[in-house]
């Protein structure tokens, strides 16, 4: 399915309102979109809406044999879904350049910078590791797709716990969650990625740009950093030259922005340990609301009303004169009406007994029409006087 | 989860919908049996591939994706299994040399899982507003080693079971569409099961409508 291409009067309206300033949802230039984090049913299961698009990131692990390189460490393995129903553009098991891209860079993002420790997910040093394989599916593609992704990966492998292990000698045993409970895994910092979009050659910066904006941007400048202000990737797509200072810039606003979202993200997991420990049920089910309608469900947006200098009366006044009056329809015979022009007939080719009659029926229909169009005055002039 | 073994009442899990919740597709919805959840996502009509093309009718294609992995086979059954279904109860030919394209997302799977696709994607297409010619619904039902019907089993359940059927029942004249069944059981077993889908169908439909 190819998606629908943007127009040009929908890319200059973009680029003319970013000039001055404006977004299409109202946000400022360095506002994110709102972020709602939950928690599926099982453990590393995780969903996170920023607006409007939506993923789903999941974690399994599975005992496997270590790479011969790394003996005792665990493996860690990141895979980037890109749904077709995130976006009609997706095709299913197409390698596309996006796909490769995002995937490179989650695992830049997670692998490279060591936030997972692996040594802790060796069994049998040389025989037996954890694999722990981290799924991202993309599910609604409104833009800033890598945000989400790596918010969504790193709150899952927060999130999951893996079986515990015990070692008797040569003897391993692997315990399933109702023998012992899982542990979690140790997870040194949380990298987490903030995608700046560049337009006009690099003059004005957007953070969490939506789709609409991510179409028309020059350039990409994303990111990852932790809490602790350690820039963990950083990576610059689109061919943009950006200055040194623009650099810092943008590394100062995202160190704020990940604090905000670390913050977010350990509330989240918070209550959802909370929620676990009450024994509730907890889950995608249980985050449907019950017995309320909410498809269709949109918030207020707010509307800009500072620039308007046109009202509606003015261009009411300055509209054209009232129509003129169309004659009413001419009843010849019953069931038979005639309205507008054509009612005398101008082709001359009938007989003269037929131009006779047709003569008078017109000059009575005429009449009429004259008698009917005073009464449309008389009607008008009333109705107006009532008005003022 | 309320699952009753016994062949008086039929007893289906608590199960919730909702519609329209992604922006892009043009039709999507969740729905939840107990702890599975499937969202699904129609799209269409649109273009289609000149290769996939079909001169009268729609070009109908389905997608399953699981929660860990690629597809694999299972998925692709279950995929054939939800497109004859679509296929029987959508208009296709009302649009000729188009695509429609279903996607099914699996949340999570604690049983039941054929007909949690089938129910999300009959929502997603109603969604789209794609024309139908009737509304289908699924219902799974397992046979113990006792003998018993369950409908709509648990995961657990399914596992304890010797055989589980799923069963795709249309709206206007509650006749089979689909039926996909695993494990051995007698003919008798099979018209008791269908007795009970058509009753836990009408409450299904009862509670959607």
């Amino acid at each position: 399915m190819k998606d629908t291409p943007l127009s040009n009067c929908e890319r200059d309206f973009l680029l003319k309102a970013i000039e001055e300033k404006k977004r299409l949802d109202g946000r400022q230039t360095y506002d994110y979109r709102k972020m709602k984090i939950t928690f599926g049913t099982d453990y590393g299961c995780c969903f996170v809406d920023l607006g409007k698009t939506r993923v789903m990131a999941q974690v399994s692990c599975e005992l496997v044999a270590p790479k011969e390189s790394r003996p005792n460490e665990g493996i860690m393995f990141f895979n980037i879904e890109l749904s077709p129903m995130a976006s009609p553009a997706f095709e299913q098991g197409r390698q596309s350049e996006l796909s490769v891209k995002l995937n490179r860079q989650l695992e830049r993002c997670l692998r490279n910078s060591k936030c997972i420790d692996t040594e802790s997910l060796c069994v049998v040093s040389g025989e037996k590791v954890w694999q722990i394989r981290v799924d991202v599916h993309l599910l609604n593609h409104d833009g800033n797709l890598m945000d989400a992704a790596s918010i969504a990966a790193i709150t899952a492998l927060c999130h999951f716990r893996r079986p515990d292990v015990g070692i008797q000698g040569d003897e391993v045993t692997v315990y399933s969650p109702e023998e012992r409970d899982p542990i979690p895994l140790s997870i040194y910092h949380m990298p987490i990625s903030v995608s700046f979009s560049f337009f006009q050659q690099g003059t004005y910066l957007l953070v969490d740009p939506c789709e609409r904006e991510e179409r028309v941007m020059d350039g990409l400048l994303m990111i990852a950093m932790n809490k602790h202000r350690e820039i963990c990737s950083i990576q610059s797509s689109g061919g943009i030259m950006l200055l040194k200072e623009q650099v810092m810039r943008c590394s100062k606003i995202a160190s704020v922005k990940v604090s905000e979202i670390t913050e977010l993200l350990n509330k989240a997991l918070v209550n959802d340990k909370k929620a676990r420990k009450e024994g509730g049920r907890c889950g995608f089910a249980e985050s449907l609301p019950q017995e309320r309608i909410t498809a269709l469900k949109m918030e207020e947006t707010s509307v800009e009303m500072t620039d308007a200098t046109e009202r509606a009366k003015d261009i009411v006044q300055k509209a054209d004169a009232r129509p003129q009056k169309v004659p009413s329809p001419v009843v010849p015979v019953p069931g038979v009406g005639q309205v507008g022009q054509g009612l005398q007939n101008t082709w001359g080719l009938e007989e003269d007994e037929d131009d006779e009659e047709e003569a008078e029926e017109c000059d009575s229909g005429e009449e009429q029409e004259e008698a009917v169009t005073k009464m449309e005055e008389e009607r008008h002039e009333k109705e107006a006087s009532g008005e003022v | 989860m309320m699952e009753v073994c016994g062949s008086s009442s039929v007893t289906l899990r608590e199960f919730g919908c909702e519609q329209s919740l992604l922006s892009r597709p043009d039709g999507s919805a969740s729905f939840s049996q107990g702890d599975t959840s499937v969202l699904a996502a129609a799209y269409g009509p649109a273009e289609v591939k000149v290769s996939k093309e079909i001169y009268d009718r729609a070009t109908l294609e389905v997608l399953i994706q699981p929660k860990v992995g690629l597809p694999s086979v299972r998925e692709r059954s279950q995929e054939q299994c939800v497109r004859e279904t679509c296929e029987a109860s959508l208009l296709l030919s009302l649009h000729p040399r188009s695509s429609l394209t279903l996607i099914l997302q699996l949340i999570h799977n604690d049983g039941s899982i054929l007909s949690c696709f089938l129910n999300a994607a009959c929502m997603a297409l109603m969604d789209a507003g794609l024309p139908m010619s009737c509304l289908f619904c699924g219902v799974t039902c397992a046979i113990n080693a006792d003998g018993q019907i369950i409908t709509d089993p648990t995961a657990v359940q399914e596992k304890e079971s010797r055989a589980v059927m799923t069963f795709a029942i249309d709206s206007t004249k509650r006749r089979v569409m689909m039926s996909s069944t695993k494990g051995s059981f007698s003919v008798h077993e099979l018209q008791q099961c269908i007795a009970f889908y058509r009753d836990s169908v009408s409450r299904r439909y009862s509670k959607t409508l």
